[in-house]
């Protein structure tokens, strides 16, 4: 297996964080220590064997890495007849990509010598991760979760009280993933000496968008090897959901140098883009600063945060990771906006066809798939991430399609 | 030497530190934030820090938070913030705007500082703004005549301390303890050695804020700062009226004013 976390490439950011035009740190002096001292720690880590071994050994021990590569050939039917494979991120442990950074940010905790570890989540996915990984690590955990989200999730909550962490409510703002950065941010601000900040997605302060970019990797470079043992070829496309864009940062990256292959990120768009109810960033969006980095976000007229709306609790984000703003930027990778209702028919019907419940979020990525096999035809090939199984969505499909008596 | 150097000179001269009131403009609506201000102005404040209400202030604890959300609420806009600077101007007081950095750079950093500078604004506090990421803001206070108030905390090492305060001006915003916004009981012990180690680097005037409500407490920082910065207790107090902002203003003017011991 490729060799993970331990590349650097020339896709790196500059020695400030900066991908072209964007990342950087817009975060209070009073944590410009602690993010110092991540980049100095996980610099260090990254090439030290020992690190890069004890990780690998979590991925293919616990995490249950490689995640396979499966086709689904009667989805594929709806999708013009093009190949589509399906990079299984929901087989891994807790049922999401998020394992893999959550894993690695874990251990440069333990390197660090901090004994508490807070997060953020939206659609629990990264909150049940991050708490896996504090038990099993033995370090303390507390989830910042939008009251909204808590609802929204609340099977999540129940995960992730069972592992041991607490789970803090956060009815600010929008009640949402946004509102739960900003709560973790003034813990983080608060008890930096003895807490490391576990962040979700690859974005945010400069180290956390090529650090979490990094610990992804292993998505893309997994799902390049397979899909050319497979089928003796590159994928046309690349298809993954970007909300904050961790998920779609990692697996891009295993194809971002075969400059054949396109890479498609798919953004909620919830009602409709002309409903202003959407989460759709990149498609709709302007450069501005949100949670500690220059990147593409929903912002009026005065740069105030306008909140983000999605069916789906983890796509639900105005801003997103700093990186996808570059790839749109020099036009290597292309991102478009889903509704809700075309992802929730791609959630029944793959669903139906395949025999496998996708999360809501993931199934934002599977519409983008069937629109892409139409245009490129029966002789297309489309790998597509699967980033979380659907198992939290139950509840929000039960009521979508009327599937249970009274709800 | 612009009129925040002139202010501390004085008060240096004076052998006191200056008192400086934090209110958000906007709130809990334009006309009567502008009336807080006035009332602060009168009751003795030497300067005023105008805050953005902003949608994401991660800085700032639950008083603060709640009031930028009242402002923006009742329809506060970006707009507005010039006309209650320029208010304060014209009430004789002296203004900084203290604001996250988006509304800035969203605005364009140059006009931003045009335009405060024509309201008569002094300079900007940026909470979230470090000098690695300030380089248009600092062309752009350079070329307006704005002063740039940057912020050091206890965690600050002494080579970002360096950093910050070569590129600050006006004054240095020592932030009193780890944590956000909000009036606290005691004033961290870490904020006299933060002090002591920022004039290791500079001689700009430092100001201490984070968690000052009492006119004691105002003293007691007075006695090793150069300027005492109180919000959240003036939020608390803004709530309640123009009389309640007037009488705490006083207090502390008074505070900032008691022999140094």
């Amino acid at each position: 297996m490729a060799d993970t976390a331990s590349q650097s490439s020339q896709h790196d950011p500059d020695a400030r964080g900066h991908f072209g035009d964007y990342g950087g740190r817009f975060l209070p002096e009073a944590l410009m220590g602690a993010l110092d001292e991540l980049a100095a720690e996980y610099d260090k880590a990254q090439h030290d064997p020992e690190f890069t071994a004890e990780f690998q050994r979590l991925l293919s021990g616990y995490a249950g890495r490689p995640s396979l590569l499966t086709e689904a050939p009667r989805f594929a039917e709806h999708a013009g007849g093009a190949r589509i494979f399906l990079k299984r991120e929901d087989l891994n442990h807790t049922g999401s990509h998020k394992i893999n950074n959550v894993l690695g940010q874990a251990l440069l905790t333990k390197r660090m010598g901090k004994k508490r570890v807070i997060a953020e989540t939206g659609a629990g996915q990264h909150g049940v991760a991050t708490a896996t990984a504090c038990a099993l690590l033995d370090l303390e955990c507390v989830v910042y979760m939008g009251e909204v989200d808590t609802e929204r999730q609340a099977l999540n909550v129940a995960r992730m009280r069972l592992l041991g962490a607490e789970v803090v409510p956060v009815g600010t703002g929008s009640r949402t993933l946004k509102d739960a950065i900003n709560e973790a941010l003034r813990d983080w601000v608060t008890n930096v000496d003895t807490t490391h900040y576990l962040l979700g997605t690859a974005a945010g302060a400069h180290p956390f968008p090529v650090m979490v970019r990094n610990f992804h990797k292993v998505i893309g470079q997994e799902a390049r090897e397979q899909i050319l043992e497979r089928t003796g070829r590159l994928p046309d496309a690349v298809a993954a959901c970007v909300g904050g864009g961790s998920n779609a940062i990692g697996i891009f990256h295993g194809f971002l140098d075969d400059a054949d292959v396109r890479l498609v990120g798919l953004e909620p768009g919830g009602k409709g883009l002309d409903s202003g109810e959407h989460g759709a960033t990149l498609t709709q969006g302007t450069p501005g600063t949100l949670h500690g980095a220059l990147s593409y976000l929903l912002q009026d007229d005065d740069g105030q945060t306008i909140e983000a709306y999605s069916i789906s609790a983890g796509l639900d984000y105005p801003g997103v990771g700093p990186e996808h703003s570059h790839l749109k930027d020099v036009g290597r990778a292309e991102y478009r906006a889903v509704t809700d209702d075309e992802a929730m028919d791609a959630f029944q019907l793959l669903s139906k066809t395949e025999g496998i419940i996708p999360a809501v979020e993931s199934a934002h990525a599977l519409a983008g798939a069937l629109q892409l096999g139409r245009e490129l035809g029966p002789d297309g090939l489309i790998v597509v991430s699967l980033s979380g199984r659907g198992d939290k969505d139950v509840d929000t499909a039960a009521r979508y399609f009327n599937l249970v008596e009274g709800v | 030497m612009s009129r925040i150097d002139e202010l501390f000179a004085q008060t240096r001269g004076e052998g006191r530190g200056a008192l400086i009131g934090y209110l958000p403009a906007g709130y809990p609506t334009v006309a009567e934030s502008k009336e807080l201000l006035a009332a602060t102005v009168d009751a003795g404040a030497d300067l005023v820090e105008v805050g953005f209400p902003y949608s994401d202030p991660v800085m700032d604890g639950p008083t603060i938070q709640a009031a930028a959300d009242t402002a923006l609420r009742n329809g506060f806009r970006l707009k507005d913030l010039f006309e209650v600077v320029e208010s304060v101007a014209n009430r004789g007081g002296r203004a900084v705007v203290m604001t996250y950095w988006n509304p800035v750079f969203h605005y364009g950093v140059d006009a931003f500082a045009r335009d405060l500078a024509a309201a008569g604004g002094l300079g900007l506090i940026t909470p979230d703004l470090t000098p690695d990421e300030g380089s248009e803001w600092i062309a752009a206070s350079d070329t307006h005549g704005l002063d740039r108030i940057f912020l050091v905390a206890p965690s600050s090492s002494d080579e970002r301390i360096a950093l910050t305060t070569a590129a600050a001006s006006g004054f240095v915003y020592a932030t009193a303890v780890m944590g956000v916004t909000g009036a606290r009981d005691t004033v961290g012990a870490a904020a006299q050695g933060l002090v002591n180690r920022t004039r290791a680097h500079t001689d700009l005037p430092v100001g201490v804020g984070l968690g000052v409500r009492s006119g004691d407490q105002a003293a007691e920082v007075s006695a090793f700062a150069d300027g005492v910065i109180v919000g959240s207790a003036l939020v608390t107090k803004a709530g309640e009226g123009t009389d309640a902002v007037a009488a705490l203003t006083k207090e502390l003017a008074e505070g900032v004013r008691r022999p140094r011991a």
